[in-house]
């Protein structure tokens, strides 16, 4: 079993003449075999939480602690979270030019498990990862995310995280901009790695449809840099009715 | 078909010309015809004058030197028998290679088959002039590969006859002393294709200027490029696209990578679209990946158009580092920095090796450059 505590944590972003606070204190624990809905307005702060769990070095945070079992993420690099066992599936997947996506896939995997992995049976898994989430085997051999449709980029996150087995996986938006079919393929490869690893899952999301098919054991309204309001999956229910009128009101 | 050039009395001061004429641009195979190279001139501007001084002034050798050639017949010919059918030299080292040569090697390539290797390694103060010949409808590779020491001011003629398909690679791999200063002529006649593609590594200093002319109706070239400038070096390309005939096409693409104090490169590209060249498609671009501080990349396009009348001209020029969302995209996937900078970099350099075609010396060179980018990269 293992645990994500985020405690307390204050973020900002350089900008010009000075810097801006985003996050305004936050605090969660994530534990194995969890999942954690994150919903609330545009622009609360929901990918600077994401970015800021993964390292990206636009954001400087402040204070507050993030820990895995207890041992000081903020103290690592970017690739040593990932080997860590964080995952953060992107909101916007980069496109990377020239880097085929087998290669790329080699190279994680070999860097996150220490060793390469073994000729015989990684082809075999890739393919069988692309096929579950629905990609033709024809993406190994092309850069990756380059000219990959927008629901591409996310199953090519999800098939990432089916290989790289992480203990702990941020999905942000994974569910936007894919069609009914791939929500449900992309769906099912969360709910089959959770299955097979115990792997936590902070989801963040726009939408109840998602929640149907992976089941929150806890829903976040997110405002205003911070989580405002805590519940269970009765909770995600009641945004989509109500809006976040009564945090914003709440909040100012 | 081969190219006419006017030879006015006495060199004018190319400073004295506007950037974009390229078009009357005076050629002559007497050395004096040139003054003394300096940063003054147009072409040399932007090239280490007193490293190519070695080749600008003084004797060089200009015998014959060993050569291996597999694949294709080869004999050495007196210069004023074959040389001057794709073009003239429009520098002084040109030149001066030019009059000091005696005889051209000439190579003759015809049929299809496996590619023709000319094999290289040399050394001293020379000067060269090399003679690739396409008969017609020939569909074959050629793949010059450098070595040794040397101090080289060489001309390199490429005819492409009627209807040929004819690949050429430049596999330049040079000592860290030597000194290339070469002026490819290339003449691609009615229908014929060509791919000359130049992979420039080593050296101290390598000045390599390409100067394509489309004579025949239909011709076409794609012109690629790769340089790897580490160390100080200086690698220098001065493309010229002619289009001359009509319904001619072009492809310049050129990609470089750069690492360490002093490193230079420089990439002049200029196409001229001739009043006869109607219909014609031209596109030239280059790109530089600046890896470290202190590098220094130049890179100049240039479009004259004497016709109204083409299907379409353009050009690009982009110089950058590494783009940090990459780097992070990958470190996010625990790839170290170090690995993660040279992915990023050997997949810029490796969109030109993908176009050689030869599956063997992409491996190699493959392997090469990811060599090359682990050395810049351990030595951060
Ligand atoms: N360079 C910047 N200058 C000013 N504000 C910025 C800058 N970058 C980000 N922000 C602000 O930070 C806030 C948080 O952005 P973030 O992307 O975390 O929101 P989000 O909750 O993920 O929104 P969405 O639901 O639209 O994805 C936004 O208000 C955004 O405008
Ligand atoms: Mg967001």
């Amino acid at each position: 079993m293992a645990t994500l505590q985020i405690i307390d944590l204050h973020v900002s972003i350089d900008v010009d003449g000075g810097s801006k606070e985003i996050l305004t204190g936050v605090t969660l624990t994530i534990n194995s075999g969890e999942t954690h809905a994150i919903m609330g307005p545009n622009g609360s702060g929901k990918s600077t939480l994401a970015y800021t769990i993964a390292g990206h070095p636009r954001y400087t945070v402040d204070s507050g602690q993030i820990l895995l079992d207890g041992k000081d993420v903020l103290d690592m690099s970017v690739d040593e979270r990932a080997r860590a066992g964080l995952f953060l599936a992107m909101q916007y997947p980069v496109e990377i030019p020239g880097v085929s996506v087998s290669n790329f896939l080699r190279t994680a995997k070999t860097a996150i498990d220490g060793n390469a992995p073994s000729l015989r049976t990684w082809g075999k898994e890739v393919k069988k990862a692309m096929t579950d989430l629905k990609m033709d085997e024809s993406f190994a051999a092309r850069n990756v995310n380059e000219g990959f449709s927008g629901g591409e980029k996310k199953r090519h996150e999800i098939v990432q995280m089916e290989l790289l087995k992480p203990l702990f996986a941020v999905l942000d938006e994974t569910d936007s901009g894919l069609d009914v079919d791939a929500l449900k393929i992309v769906s099912e490869g969360v709910n089959r790695v959770k299955a097979s690893t115990d792997m936590g899952v902070l989801l963040i999301t726009h939408y109840t449809r998602i929640l149907r098919y992976i089941r929150p054991d806890y829903v976040h309204v997110f405002v205003g840099g911070k989580i405002a309001e805590e519940g269970g999956p009765e909770l995600a229910d009641r945004l989509e009715d109500e809006g976040y009128d009564r945090y914003l009101v709440e909040s100012s | 078909m081969s190219e006419t050039l006017t030879n006015p009395s006495g060199a004018p001061e190319w400073s004295d010309l506007p950037v974009q004429t390229r078009n009357e641009r005076f050629a002559s195979t007497q050395p004096e015809d040139f003054p003394a190279i300096s940063a003054r001139q147009l072409e040399w501007r932007l090239s280490p004058i007193d490293a190519l001084n070695a080749l600008a002034e003084g004797e060089l050798a200009g015998g014959h030197y060993d050569v291996t050639v597999i694949g294709a017949s080869y004999d050495w010919v007196p210069m004023a028998t074959i040389a001057g059918r794709a073009g003239l030299p429009e520098d002084r080292v040109s030149a001066r290679a030019w009059s000091m040569t005696n005889d051209a090697l000439h190579v003759h390539v015809d049929g299809s088959g496996d590619p023709v290797v000319i094999h290289r390694d040399l050394d001293g103060v020379r000067a060269g002039h090399l003679v690739i010949e396409f008969t017609p409808n020939t569909h074959r590779s050629v793949i010059i590969e450098n070595h040794g020491t040397v101090a080289l001011a060489e001309n390199v003629e490429i005819i492409a006859h009627d209807g040929s398909n004819a690949r050429v690679i430049h596999l330049n791999e040079w000592d860290n002393r030597a000194l290339h200063a070469a002026s490819h002529f290339v003449r691609i006649d009615k229908d014929a294709h060509v791919d000359h593609i130049l992979i420039s590594l080593g050296g101290a200093v390598q000045r390599v200027n390409p100067a394509i002319t489309l004579a025949g109706t239909g011709a076409r070239i794609e012109s690629y490029g790769l340089y790897f400038a580490d160390g100080g070096r200086h690698i220098e390309h001065q493309v010229f696209v002619h289009h001359k005939a009509a319904q001619t096409r072009s492809n310049v693409l050129y990609k470089g990578a750069l690492h360490g104090n002093g490193t230079r490169t420089v990439w002049v590209g200029d196409v001229l679209i001739g009043p006869d060249a109607t219909g014609t498609d031209s596109y030239e671009a280059n790109r530089n990946l600046i890896l470290s501080d202190g590098a220094r990349a130049d890179s100049i396009p240039n479009l004259e158009i004497e016709t109204g009348d083409i299907a379409g001209a353009g050009h690009a020029s982009a110089t950058g580092r590494l783009d940090d969302e990459h780097l992070f995209y990958l470190q996010s996937r625990g790839i170290t920095e170090s690995e993660a900078r040279r992915l990023v970099a050997l997949g810029f350099l490796l969109d030109i090796v993908g176009n050689i075609g030869i599956a063997e010396l992409e491996e190699r060179l493959t392997a090469t450059l990811a060599d090359a980018l682990d050395a810049v990269e351990s030595s951060a």
